[in-house]
């Protein structure tokens, strides 16, 4: 997902109650008649587009509760007709240690260990660079901030080939002789992962990060000058602290964005068990067994949870970075 | 996966956080203590070069080093082969050609629906879970919609119960069934379903706080004058809107022209669906044919360019305001 800049008014609160009820009491009577006419096709209008984009994902999740023989011979929507609902999916999917089943077990771990530094690297290292273009004076600091700005829109496929290439020259000989200090750690590992997803993530982490760390008003900054703080110290005392919100937004952005993922990792995991994520897995088990519902349904299902977990407790500061870097530039 | 494996894996991830903490706490200590003379360019280091270092072995390098590839072949020598394969071939130039017809579609018709539903539920009660439910594709990953949507798309031969949606309709509107993601032309069109689904939401959300930012006096005041709701919504909504709107336009193309994983799990870009992101991966690292691979990421990047160049003009004018 990349961000692109534009100038408009920032709405204080993304669907604001109170703005709802102020204006609904403020109407007059003629007002809220002609209001009532013309919404009643608009509200039908939205419960149809509402409808449809529920729907896929509703038969998904009904089919993955019903046994191999019903999905594979009736529509989800007979379920009441053909009645019958089972876990054994979901059993099947994670927690079957036999050679030809998903066993998506693994694949979580890996997603969840990817995810955790996939976020924290890009999400340090960018708030302190943020910091750097926000309050440390330099030469080319404006042309080098929109530099940064325009590499985000840049598609990561131009760097792909060249990056792989890097990483099994300077990166692949310090995992092999990890593998060889610790056994148990394998030699394809997520280090290239997490190294992949910081840089990818690096761009519209301190785009993002920038705009809310520069609104930061300058009396309190200079105030700690003044009182002698060092950078460090205003950054971890001040900056961090107030930045919470922005650095909300943007961890979930990249949660989902790293989560969410199937190229960087298609190419950087290596595609077994040892490092590759749940999309990997997924897409795989789509190329070798795409008539398997049953699992797929149960399999898709799973790696869906976490995110939309994430999402719905999380969503207003999903959105309140969205607009961020959509209404302040 | 054994108990081994599993305690490698967290003992991987331990070691990661122990190293990642130790290197950010090195440099938070070498900010401080910094050697007085030329204190601030020590500083100014300190925080700025992680990023910039890494953003330049991760994108800078790779961008130039691909430019360079793609005028090579797999040898090494000179050549603009790669280039003349992508636009004489009829595969490669299938390729092109889709690529055009998504970033015609998606970001348009995304853009439309998320507007229509974020002015018909503007101010209605409940507005609130009517978005949660538009907006809920964008968590979801491209591959797990791709499985939802191959799922509506499912064909059984004709007389057996249908088990995807679409095909169910088809028949019960008395239709034969259709296998949907094999028959060209309609699969592209059906794939590029699957992106709008998860976009019309992202367009819903950022347009409907722009509609939220126009101030109430104007709609007030053009209603006075007896305009009919579609005049208002033509003549100040769409007006207010107009920056939203770019942002959300541009934002979308940018996305449609990066599509990879939608195509690789719902056809692997086979019955002609292909599209320049998927086409770049399948030569460069299925075919090794690195050149090609990368005459393709360059032209996509080029796809990009004007967006970009928009982009930081705009960036570039609000610098200058600040």
């Amino acid at each position: 997902m990349s961000i692109a800049p534009a100038d408009l008014p920032a709405p204080k609160e993304v669907g604001g109650d109170d703005v709802v009820t102020a204006m609904t009491l403020g109407e007059t009577k003629t007002g809220r008649v002609k209001k009532r006419l013309t919404s009643r096709t608009a509200t039908i209008a939205s419960l149809i587009i509402a409808v449809l984009w529920t729907i896929p994902t509703f038969g998904l999740f009904i089919s993955s509760f019903r046994p191999a023989e019903l999905i594979r011979e009736t529509g989800w929507w007979t379920v009441f007709s053909n009645w019958g609902w089972t876990l054994d999916n979901y059993n099947e999917v994670l927690f079957s240690a036999s050679q030809s089943s998903p066993q998506l077990g693994s694949y979580i771990v890996n997603s969840i260990a990817i995810s955790i530094l996939g976020v924290l690297i890009p999400l340090v290292f960018a708030s302190m660079a943020a910091y750097a273009f926000a309050w440390i004076k330099f030469k080319w600091s404006n042309a080098l901030f929109i530099f940064i700005f325009a590499l985000q829109i840049v598609p990561i496929q131009v760097a792909l080939v060249p990056l792989l290439q890097f990483f099994s020259t300077f990166l692949r000989p310090s995992m092999e002789w990890l593998h060889d200090v610790i056994p148990i750690i394998p030699t394809q590992n997520y280090v290239p992962l997490w190294i992949a997803h910081t840089m990818f993530g690096l761009p519209l982490a301190i785009f993002l990060l920038h705009n809310f760390i520069a609104d930061i008003p300058a009396d309190v900054i200079e105030a700690a000058r003044v009182d002698g703080a060092t950078h460090g110290q205003i950054f971890f005392r001040i900056v961090l602290p107030l930045a919470v919100p922005a650095i909300a937004s943007f961890a979930i952005f990249q949660f989902l964005w790293v989560w969410n993922d199937l190229l960087v990792a298609l190419i950087f995991s290596g595609g077994t068990q040892d490092a590759a994520p749940l999309t990997q897995r997924l897409a795989e088990m789509v190329g070798s067994r795409g008539q398997d519902w049953q699992r797929l349904t149960a399999g898709a299902f799973v790696s869906l949870v976490i995110p939309l977990i994430v999402f719905f407790s999380l969503q207003r500061y999903f959105v309140r970075g969205l607009l961020a870097g959509s209404t302040k530039g | 996966m054994t108990t081994n494996d599993l305690l490698g894996k967290i003992l991987l991830l331990f070691i990661g956080l122990a190293v990642f903490a130790a290197v950010v706490g090195l440099l938070i200590f070498f900010i401080d203590k910094a050697p007085k003379r030329g204190r601030d360019y020590w500083q100014l280091a300190g925080f700025l070069l992680p990023a910039l270092i890494l953003i330049a072995i991760g994108l800078v390098y790779p961008a130039i080093r691909t430019f360079i590839l793609s005028f090579q072949t797999n040898d090494g020598a000179f050549t603009f082969d790669n280039f003349v394969w992508a636009f004489t071939q009829p595969a490669a130039i299938r390729t092109l050609i889709n690529t055009l017809v998504w970033v015609l579609l998606v970001p348009t018709l995304a853009t439309a629906i998320g507007l229509a539903y974020a002015v018909f539920i503007d101010r209605s009660r409940g507005e609130k879970y009517y978005k949660s439910l538009l907006f809920m594709p964008m968590a979801i990953s491209f591959v797990g919609a791709g499985i939802i949507w191959r799922f509506v798309y499912e064909y059984r031969s004709p007389g057996r119960d249908q088990i995807g949606l679409l095909n169910a309709i088809v028949v019960a509107f008395g239709g034969e069934p259709v296998q949907w993601l094999q028959s060209d032309p309609i699969n592209t069109i059906l794939l590029i379903v699957v992106m709008i689904w998860i976009q019309t939401g992202f367009a819903m959300v950022v347009l409907s706080a722009a509609i939220k930012g126009i101030p109430t006096e104007q709609l007030e005041a053009a209603e006075l004058d007896g305009t009919s709701a579609w005049q208002r919504f033509t003549n100040v909504t769409l007006p207010g809107i107009r920056p939203s709107l770019v942002v959300v336009l541009t934002t979308i193309s940018i996305a449609t022209l990066k599509v990879f994983d939608i195509v690789r799990t719902m056809t692997g870009g086979n019955f002609n669906t292909s599209v320049v992101a998927n086409e770049m991966y399948t030569q460069a690292f299925r075919a090794s044919e690195v050149g090609r691979g990368s005459a393709l990421a360059i032209i996509l990047l080029i796809f990009v360019l004007p967006i970009v160049v928009y982009n930081v003009r705009v960036l570039r004018r609000q610098r200058e305001i600040r």
